[in-house]
């Protein structure tokens, strides 16, 4: 299959070798489970147990709260200890609505819905259904509710199921690890998926650096002739960005502020699909994840299948503790990851990794002024101009940056990657976009604010307007009484 | 512990500094520096300490005076580069104050009265090159044939000193020379046609390697060549702005001399004499002052060389690569805003894509 060139990209020291050939365990059941409500891009999930319940693993906790938004199950059987707020797993560490989950050690599980008999002979609604009540969210780490993406075959011809296996990240091997061991399961769940967009071609792409994952989904794919294409994409930063994969595979651009739908191609990750097989074939709901647990200042690197809610603390114990300081603490890759503020936060539906970094592999260094050297803009995947919009931000003039398009970066972080003056150009770009967001916002509800106002003047003039009517009306009555009378 | 959470990601980073870019320009430039060094011995090595010398130490000043630290910028090693391509451009036996006026004008005017390292429209070299040429036009243009350090007759080092610091040239009788560019330039306002005064220049096959007259650095074509392949090749500078440059003096002066021989001197001719190699690797590529995209960068080559052939073949001065190389950073500013790379997903213009079914 041909492939097509994406623009820019960076090849950055990928270190995934301290974890790629490490097989997937299980971490033993935490005793505290601490779930937060929101897990997920979308309305937060409502809670439907009170504290001092007893539950079943696998029952549900808090339900969807909307179109948008996924349900949160308990990982393991026990009782709730506590509905309240907790440290999110978010540079912030705000408190955020948390279900805590005292493990009772039996890991008895609910009595699951029976699984469809046949998911191809299900409707695409029927599956989508089943999906949403698992769950499960983009496992990638954008953590949108997967339904919502399987229901777009109702609205959008679609024709392409695009499998990404692409994992870009530096460090990360959790889809390389669950396409190597699973990869029968994750073809089974695309092949489900694939039938719920009502998508006619399945294809795998998979980065170069993993070729015993494309071994593994080329042998999987095979059985039973499922017509799947597991292709070899090249290793390129920022390969798995869902825009820049199609582009690779199909050629075709998408449009900005468009979906990749509206070119007929959905794209899904590999471990999303995993847990769609898990949620169809035995019923069973999103209850843990795979999470690459690497860096520097971990005792031993590992991958690890991590129930949802588990402290972070815990996962970091796992894995031996710290052998030297770490600089940082990443949730996810080190080029589009979150910093950590402690180790008291869950690991949550997103974590693709729990990275602890030392100083000598983050390389931080004093930012130094801006030699204008053009590499940000030869490297822009996304083709703009990060040295230009950096000086509209750096002099707070966001309107000329959003003029140059900070609103289309996708924050791959390829351009402070590469910057030799070590200027922090995403950090901008994430401040500038933050800021226009908020602007819109305002904005929007000014105008909200003034027409009503408006429409409330109008309202009060037409009543004062009818009330000087009557009044007139009455007047002229009155005097036309008068007269009357005084004739009479 | 104390982790970090000051900043969005990437928490990677490639081994990239601005040290290190600076460290590579100048490894790139030895080779040619050290030949040029041999080539025309002492008063040539004081020329080269005065300047490196001058402009690191103006810039501490100037950092001194803006009340800046000092260690980063001085470390950096831009300095040390604006001075080196400056000495590059001097005539090697150019007096003590040359070399000093030359550097108030690089790193003071050009350079710190902008703010800085990377605010300056002008590239700071050629900025003290040219403001030099203007002002002291006689002692910029007094070449020397080739002295080399080991040949009998060059200057010893007493000798030397007295040239540059003493101002006279000893008993050194055979020592003026003009550069192949003035040469032609003269011979031709005396009515001798280019297609004859050019059989009196060295040979193209000398003016490569170097045993010419001309300034201290651009003699030698091939060691500059050698520098800027390096360059390359390390990905420190890309190819669009040097073949720009080179191609385009190449077109004109192989277009002009096939229409009229008698006044137009050849493309390769141009290609190799002056600062042509020096100027399209390591001047024309410098990167405050020249565009931020390539194809920028093409259209600022191009301009470059167009104006550095215009300049050679009309003008007044025999050499024009400084003169063009400012005239285009004037223009970089303009290149940037109106050559941008286009968005993905969107067309030139900034409009979003359209899709099948858009025109519904």
């Amino acid at each position: 299959m041909t492939l097509f060139p994406i623009r820019g990209g960076i090849h950055p020291d990928y270190r995934k070798e301290q974890t790629s050939e490490k097989a997937i365990v299980a971490l033993p059941m935490p005793h505290f489970l601490y779930l937060p409500l929101q897990q997920h891009i979308g309305a937060p999930a409502a809670p439907v147990v009170a504290v001092g319940d007893v539950v079943a693993k696998g029952q549900v906790l808090a339900r969807a709260d909307g179109p948008v938004s996924a349900p949160v199950h308990a990982p393991t059987s026990g009782r709730i200890v506590e509905i309240g707020d907790s440290p999110a797993p978010h540079p912030s560490g705000l408190p955020q609505p948390t279900i805590v989950l005292e493990a009772d050690g039996e890991d008895r599980w609910i009595d699951l819905a029976a699984p469809l008999a046949d998911p191809f002979a299900a409707t695409p609604a029927e599956i989508a259904g089943r999906v949403a009540e698992a769950g499960i969210v983009g496992l990638g780490g954008a953590t949108f509710p997967s339904s919502v993406k399987l229901r777009l075959g109702q609205q959008t011809k679609l024709d392409t199921l695009l499998l990404n296996g692409a994992e870009c990240e530096p460090y990360l091997t959790c889809d390389d690890r669950v396409m190597r061991e699973y990869a029968a399961e994750v073809v089974d769940g695309a092949r489900i998926m694939a039938h719920a967009l009502g998508t006619q071609r399945i294809i795998i792409a998979i980065e170069d650096n993993k070729p015993q994952a494309q071994a593994a989904m080329t042998e999987a794919a095979a059985v039973g002739h499922t017509g799947i294409e597991v292709i070899g994409v090249p290793v390129q930063y920022p390969m798995g960005s869902e825009r820049h994969l199609v582009q690779a595979l199909t050629g075709r651009e998408t449009p900005a502020r468009r979906l990749t739908a509206d070119l007929g191609v959905v794209v899904h990750n590999v471990a999303t699909a995993r847990a769609v097989h898990h949620a169809l074939r035995f019923g069973r709901p999103l209850l843990s994840r795979v999470v690459t647990v690497s860096g520097g200042a971990v005792a031993e690197a590992k991958n690890v299948d991590v129930p949802l809610g588990t402290k972070v603390a815990e996962l970091v114990a796992f894995c031996g503790g710290f052998t030297g300081e770490p600089k940082r603490i990443i949730s996810g890759g080190p080029m589009m990851g979150q910093p950590l503020p402690s180790l008291d936060v869950p690991v949550v539906k997103g974590t693709s990794g729990i990275l602890a970094l030392t100083a000598a592999e983050t390389n931080e260094q004093a930012r130094q002024p801006c030699i204008r050297c053009g590499t940000c803009v030869t490297i822009c995947p996304c083709g703009l101009v990060p040295v230009e919009m950096a000086a509209f931000i750096r002099n707070d003039k966001l309107d000329g940056a959003a003029r140059l398009g900070v609103m289309d970066c996708v924050s791959c972080g390829s351009c402070s990657y590469i910057c030799p003056s070590h200027i922090p150009l995403v950090h901008y770009f994430n401040y500038a976009k933050g800021m226009l967001n908020a602007q819109e916002r305002d904005r929007r509800k000014t105008e909200t604010v003034k027409r009503l106002v408006e429409t409330h003047a109008e309202r009060v003039e037409k009543i004062a307007q009818a009330r000087r009517a009557a009044a007139a009306a009455a007047k002229a009555q009155a005097e036309l009484n008068k007269a009357n009378g005084a004739s009479a | 512990m104390s982790i970090l959470i000051d900043k969005s990601g990437p928490f990677t980073h490639a081994r990239t500094s601005v040290q290190r870019t600076m460290t590579l320009v100048l490894l790139a430039l030895v080779p040619a520096t050290l030949f040029d060094v041999w080539l025309f011995g002492w008063p040539a090595i004081f020329m080269f300490a005065i300047t490196v010398a001058s402009c690191v130490a103006l810039e501490a000043a100037c950092l001194t005076i803006a009340g800046k630290p000092l260690t980063p910028t001085l470390t950096d090693g831009s300095a040390v580069l604006t001075g080196w391509l400056l000495a590059m451009s001097l005539p090697p036996w150019a007096p003590w104050w040359i070399p000093m006026a030359g550097s108030v004008f690089a790193i003071v005017l050009a350079k710190h009265l902008f703010g800085g390292l990377g605010q300056n429209p002008f590239n700071p070299a050629m900025v003290g090159r040219v403001a030099l040429l203007i002002s002291f036009p006689l002692p910029m243009t007094s070449w020397v044939v080739p002295h080399p350090l080991t040949a009998a007759g060059s200057p010893g080092f007493f000798d030397s000193l007295m040239i540059t610091f003493g101002g006279h040239l000893g008993h050194l009788d055979t020592v003026s020379a003009a550069s192949a560019l003035g040469y032609i330039k003269t011979e031709l306002s005396r009515g001798v046609p280019v297609s004859q005064s050019m059989t009196h220049l060295p040979d193209l096959m000398d003016m490569v390697i170097g045993s010419r007259a001309g300034s201290f650095g651009e003699t030698s074509a091939l060691l500059i060549l050698a520098g800027g392949l390096f360059l390359l090749a390390r990905r420190i500078i890309s190819w669009h702005t040097p073949v720009a440059v080179m191609g385009t003096l190449l077109v004109m002066g192989t277009l002009f001399n096939a229409i009229d021989p008698a006044r137009f001197t050849g493309g390769l001719f141009h290609l190799l004499s002056g600062a042509t190699f020096l100027g399209a690797f390591f001047i024309a590529t410098d990167y405050v002052t020249s565009p931020v995209t390539k194809q920028g960068q093409l259209v600022y080559g191009v301009g470059i060389g167009l104006l550095t052939w215009i300049i050679r073949t009309f003008a007044g001065y025999p050499e024009g690569m400084a003169f063009a190389v400012l005239l285009m950073n004037a223009l970089t500013p303009l290149i940037d805003h109106h050559i941008r790379p286009r968005s993905f997903g969107r067309t030139r213009k900034g409009e979003p894509l359209t899709v099948k079914g858009d025109d519904r």
